[in-house]
């Protein structure tokens, strides 16, 4: 048992209430929000940490030829970008580059979905098998508002991480590979976009199902479990259009994003209904 | 014009996956009032409790709190009602006071919110910046009931409140009941322990298998089951009391290895059976008038010793038969 510091209630909306609250025990979990840092320090700093540094400053190995390899099945337009970017530059340097700018793409995608398909997942057979859903059927908030507080407080913690990871990302790649392509150069336009245009609908669109999947299921294992297999081909989904996004010349991203945005609105909208005080209950009869 | 009943209930029926949870329940309950729900487990009591707040919608039958239906106005009659579940059903993570806090804000109450004063009335505010994760039994139903009242319930929905409390806490959430009573709250409580519900009760509802067998006063309810006065007859040798079988003023005899339990037509012929058992020379110990309890009375309807009436559903405070 510890203190913590007593907070006089608002008066504010009752969707923060419940996303607030969700977050605030996920903030007193450490078992729960360490591992999330782990992961995305693993995928955003120290892989590309180690395999940037090794290759810019490897010559002439078998390493380099190999990496190299990989500069020729790019797209076009990423070798234009790569040539423009460093005309002089070793192999392994473009290497470098390309990796940083177009191969690490996925991180951008699977860190933050993996945090927060599981913390969704748990969100309201959570309620269920500690028995505050009952609390929560009872109580003046409208399931709409229940939904939303959840959608919000899954989809925080995994994509406040991605950014912050983003950040550290950034200043890794722009420490390492920067001096030799003649200074800092991340993130580009394409990064942004993938960031603040793409991920988030494609976070939106797995969490709709994540919490269908959280609010009918019988059991946090079960939820867990039905997540992963459901949400894998949402992943490789995501992860195919991001890169696409990086990859694509002009508004690609754009039009993927903006195609995301609407079907993350349809599922989102649908998602919704799937939230019964019924459910919260965990009566029989409503559960799968 | 009297005014309409807090709760009402009419034929509502609801099943689980082919199992009646309620069938065809009718009951009500006036402003002001106490109602205690009776009944073994799965007799429907905690599904009626839900259906008040809208949190289960019925199949069929009519649900009216406050006048509102919960399905269509569920936000307004949620907002009035306060609910302890049979589980505490607190956030084992987040403080007492942050658990208060919660319940404040989505009944936004905003900072003026009367934590303090819900917990001291409780006996909880020592802790309240514990983890509930840490808390005792006890604890958590004195911090649910806490939370319960802290938005001023018109409508307290009490699903064994007294479970886990120790008995000085037991007699201050029946304390409370009684206060929020007489300032004019309806309280509908669910308990298996039938001494709880008696000298609380305004109106005691026995329900089994999802439908209510008898609703009514305790006091009419024990008239209606047994109408007649009933003496308790003690003797050194209690074989001598068999005679009273017989005796004139007597309709019913039973003795089962201990005192005799008689029923008389009144309470004026018990003088002429002490003066009949005196005069065969039986040694008298004990007379007394007996009360029946609630939990006999529990037992008497439930093993059908009385034969329910067949009658229309009545109003609260009238007798309300099996159907």
């Amino acid at each position: 048992m510890t203190n913590v510091k007593r907070r006089r209630p608002g008066s504010g909306n009752r969707t923060w209430v419940v996303a607030r609250t969700d977050l605030r025990q996920l903030y007193q979990s450490p078992d729960f929000w360490v591992p999330m840092v782990i992961l995305a320090g693993f995928f955003f700093v120290i892989s590309p940490a180690i395999l940037l540094f090794a290759i810019t400053r490897a010559e002439g190995n078998d390493l380099v030829q190999k990496v190299g390899g990989t500069l020729s099945v790019l797209p076009g337009s990423a070798r234009v970008a790569i040539d423009a970017r460093a005309p002089h530059a070793s192999d392994a340097v473009k290497a470098s580059y390309a990796l940083a700018v177009y191969l690490f793409a996925p991180l951008a995608i699977i860190v933050p979905m993996t945090i927060s398909t599981a913390v969704g997942a748990n969100c309201l057979v959570g309620e269920r098998e500690k028995g505050t859903g009952e609390f929560l059927a009872h109580c003046p908030a409208s399931t709409r508002e229940i939904y939303t507080g959840k959608l919000i407080a899954s989809l925080i913690p995994g994509y406040l991480t991605t950014l912050v990871g983003f950040g550290i990302y950034s200043l890794v790649v722009n420490l390492i590979v920067g001096p030799h392509v003649g200074g800092w150069f991340f993130p580009t336009a394409q990064w942004w976009v993938l960031m603040l245009w793409v991920v988030p609908p494609f976070l939106a669109i797995t969490l709709s199902v994540v919490l269908r999947l959280s609010a009918r299921l019988k059991s946090a294992a079960a939820a867990q479990q039905a997540t992963g297999l459901v949400t894998l081909p949402i992943i490789l989904l995501s992860y195919a259009q991001s890169t696409g996004a990086l990859f694509g010349a002009g508004g690609g991203g754009f039009i993927t994003g903006a195609v995301a945005w609407v079907l993350a609105a349809l599922g989102l909208w649908r998602g919704a209904r799937a939230v019964k005080r019924s459910r919260l209950l965990g009566v029989e009869g409503d559960l799968a | 014009m009297a005014e309409p009943p807090v709760v009402e209930l009419r034929a509502v029926r609801r099943t689980f996956k082919g199992t009646v949870a309620l069938d065809e329940l009718t009951l009500t309950a006036d402003k002001g009032t106490v109602t205690v729900l009776v009944g073994p487990n799965g007799a429907g009591k905690t599904t009626a409790v839900r259906m008040i707040t809208g949190a289960l919608l019925p199949e069929r039958g009519e649900v009216r709190i406050f006048g509102l239906d919960p399905g269509v106005d569920g936000e307004q009659v949620r907002r009035r009602c306060g609910v302890v579940s049979a589980k505490p059903a607190l956030y084992d993570r987040l403080s007492g006071w942050d658990n208060l806090a919660y319940a404040a804000e989505l009944y936004r109450l905003g900072p003026s919110a009367p934590i303090e004063a819900a917990a001291e009335r409780f006996g909880i505010e020592q802790a309240l910046d514990l983890r509930v994760g840490g808390y005792s039994t006890g604890m958590k139903t004195r911090l649910a009931l806490a939370r319960a009242i802290l938005h001023d319930p018109d409508l307290l929905l009490l699903d064994e409140p007294t479970s886990g409390l120790d008995p000085e806490s037991s007699h201050a959430v029946l304390r409370l009941i009684d206060e929020l009573a007489e300032q004019g709250r309806t309280v509908i409580m669910c308990t298996h322990l039938l001494l709880e519900a008696e000298g609380l009760a305004d109106q005691v509802v026995l329900m089994e298998e999802g439908r209510a067998l008898v609703a009514g006063q305790p006091e009419e309810l024990v008239r209606w089951v047994w109408p007649h006065p009933r003496v308790v007859i003690d003797a050194r040798d209690r074989h001598h009391l068999d005679a009273l079988a017989t005796m004139r003023g007597v309709l019913s005899y039973e003795r089962d290895g201990g005192a005799a339990m008689v029923s008389v037509e009144a309470l004026d012929v018990v003088p002429d059976l002490i003066a009949g058992l005196a005069a065969s020379g039986v040694r008298l110990t004990k007379v007394s008038p007996h009360e029946p309890t609630l939990e006999e009375l529990y037992f008497a309807v439930r093993n059908g010793e009385r034969p329910p009436i067949e009658t229309a559903p009545a109003r609260s405070g009238e007798l309300e038969p099996a159907r």
